[in-house]
């Protein structure tokens, strides 16, 4: 099963992507998720980074260890499941013409050989997941334009404190 | 042909090693001698009828020699009976049941040591059909990873039955023996025990909110033995999935069935299908209780109770922690079912 889900932060990719590749940043804004631990020492997530991360479904707590598999600056941060269930997910930035950024969360999961019982459990799943998804996307854009306004008001002081002194 | 005392010496000498958790059970060697009084009761009667039933005489003990045997290598643990692919493959058909059917909720889950061998000690609820049991297998093996080995004991019975034998043994499930429980601890796995076990498993429905061990403290001696940390298991609503109105136990010795299958109740519920349910051998629906299991730190014995802890201590201190707990999970529920 594939999930789906995007927003448009008003912020150019370089501040969506600060926040997405700053580990310690997901437990903030991912909605269901009860563990991320990224195993190096350095929080910062980078290409081959191994992830600790559970999520919340129904009546179990599922994840694994995730690795990222994927990493372009700006553009594109993907990763793929070492152990636990098999999941694969992947943030995708756009910039749009006016300066925002197109910002689309996809996840996909599924338990091989589970046949009928996992389609169905696959299924059940989805609406709490895609519900988790759209929560975290939003939780990002309240974030990263939090961010936005909180850098323009810095250059803003920047710019007048010389002309004050 | 085999003489019958001998088949008969053979029926008891193969329950070696089957010793009880509890430390107060008879042994398996005990319990198998009534299947040597069968052979040798065939065989008086071979004699008696000539040699047309010397035939049949061996036919018999060599079946009670078979099941014997049988009896023997499902009772002794064989930790590759365990299968990750089969119960990774089957998560989702008990994440459904779980969510769906129970609403199950595990709480604090980051209590067990995320290393290392542990020994979980839970309290039973259900009938035969332990819902929570599922609801907690799922939970730890989405927790920590089907990569994690995680083995449950059980009942003789329900670990040598064809049908539900197959079914729990690749998930890790044994034969509740002292000796099985050591091999798993022992292999670094984490083990769930229910010390109350058939006695708990079936009390009353009046019954549901309490913790009942029955006195039971071989656990205690696994636990030093070993120098594992307990991590005490508490849940609600398994015994709201069927309404056990008395364990029967009177019924199980008139019967000889804890001699005979280290039975010590029989007990009568009203369940679906059945109506009025005597035994729940072959199981019954449980009703949609929600069911709500927590996880309490870890209990270090040494540490607690010092170099030599005393087991009738031990055994109050948990038994009231885990109680005081249910009760905290009884308050919060507003209705038998729904939670």
């Amino acid at each position: 099963m594939r999930l789906n889900e995007s927003i448009v932060i008003s912020a150019p990719p370089e501040l969506v992507w600060d926040q997405i590749t700053e580990g310690s940043n997901y437990l903030h804004f991912m909605s269901g998720i009860t563990r991320w631990e990224v195993e190096d020492d350095d929080s910062r997530i980078e290409l081959g980074t191994r992830i600790r991360m559970l999520i919340r479904v129904g009546s179990a707590e599922v994840g694994g260890l995730i690795e990222v598999v994927e990493w372009q600056p700006e553009r594109d941060l993907a990763w793929a499941s070492v152990t636990g269930v098999d999941q694969r997910g992947r943030w995708r930035l756009r910039e749009t013409p006016d300066g925002r950024t197109r910002v689309e969360l996809r996840y996909a999961y599924g338990v091989a050989g589970s046949g009928i019982p996992g389609w169905i459990a696959e299924l059940v799943a989805a609406p709490s997941l895609g519900g988790n998804l759209r929560s975290s996307l939003h939780q990002l854009k309240r974030r990263v334009e939090h961010e936005r306004l909180r850098a323009e008001a810095a250059r803003r002081r920047a710019e007048r404190e010389p002309a004050e002194a | 042909m085999a003489d019958p005392a001998t088949i008969a010496e053979r029926a008891r000498t193969n329950g070696e090693g089957a010793s009880d958790l509890n430390g107060e059970g008879p042994g398996l060697r005990d319990r198998l001698a009534p299947l040597g009084g069968l052979a040798r009761a065939g065989g008086g009667l071979a004699r008696a009828g000539g040699g047309l039933l010397a035939a049949g005489q061996e036919a018999a003990a060599g079946v009670a020699a078979g099941a014997a045997r049988q009896v023997r290598q499902r009772l002794r643990a064989d930790l590759d009976d365990r299968d990750p692919d089969w119960l990774r493959e089957r998560l989702p058909m008990l994440w459904l049941l779980a969510t769906i059917w129970f609403r199950g909720e595990v709480r604090n889950l980051g209590n067990i040591p995320e290393r290392g061998p542990v020994l979980m000690v839970g309290n039973h609820s259900g009938g035969n059909v332990t819902p929570d049991t599922f609801v907690f297998t799922l939970a730890f093996s989405s927790y920590f990873g089907i990569e994690r080995r995680f083995h449950q004991l059980a009942h003789n019975l329900v670990v040598t039955l064809p049908f539900s034998g197959s079914m729990l043994r690749p998930g890790g499930t044994v034969a509740a023996s002292h000796k099985n429980a050591e091999r798993v601890l022992e292999s670094g796995a984490a083990l769930l025990v229910y010390p109350g076990g058939d006695w708990e498993v079936h009390r009353p429905i009046w019954d549901r909110f309490k913790v009942d061990f029955a006195g039971r403290k071989g656990f205690i001696r696994l636990a030093l033995d070993q120098d594992v940390p307990i991590v005490p298991v508490v849940s609600v609503g398994g015994q709201e999935t069927s309404l056990f109105l008395s364990r029967g136990d009177r019924l199980a010795r008139a019967l000889g069935l804890d001699r005979l299958f280290r039975l010590k109740v029989l007990p009568i519920s009203l369940a679906i299908p059945w109506g009025l349910n005597v035994g729940d051998f072959l199981g019954h629906v449980p009703l949609p209780a929600k069911i709500t299991t927590e996880v309490l730190p870890p209990i270090d014995l040494r540490e607690q109770f010092g170099p030599d802890p005393d087991p009738d201590e031990v055994y109050e201190h948990l038994t009231r922690v885990m109680q005081e707990t249910l009760d905290a999970l009884a308050a919060e529920r507003r209705w038998p079912l729904i939670g």
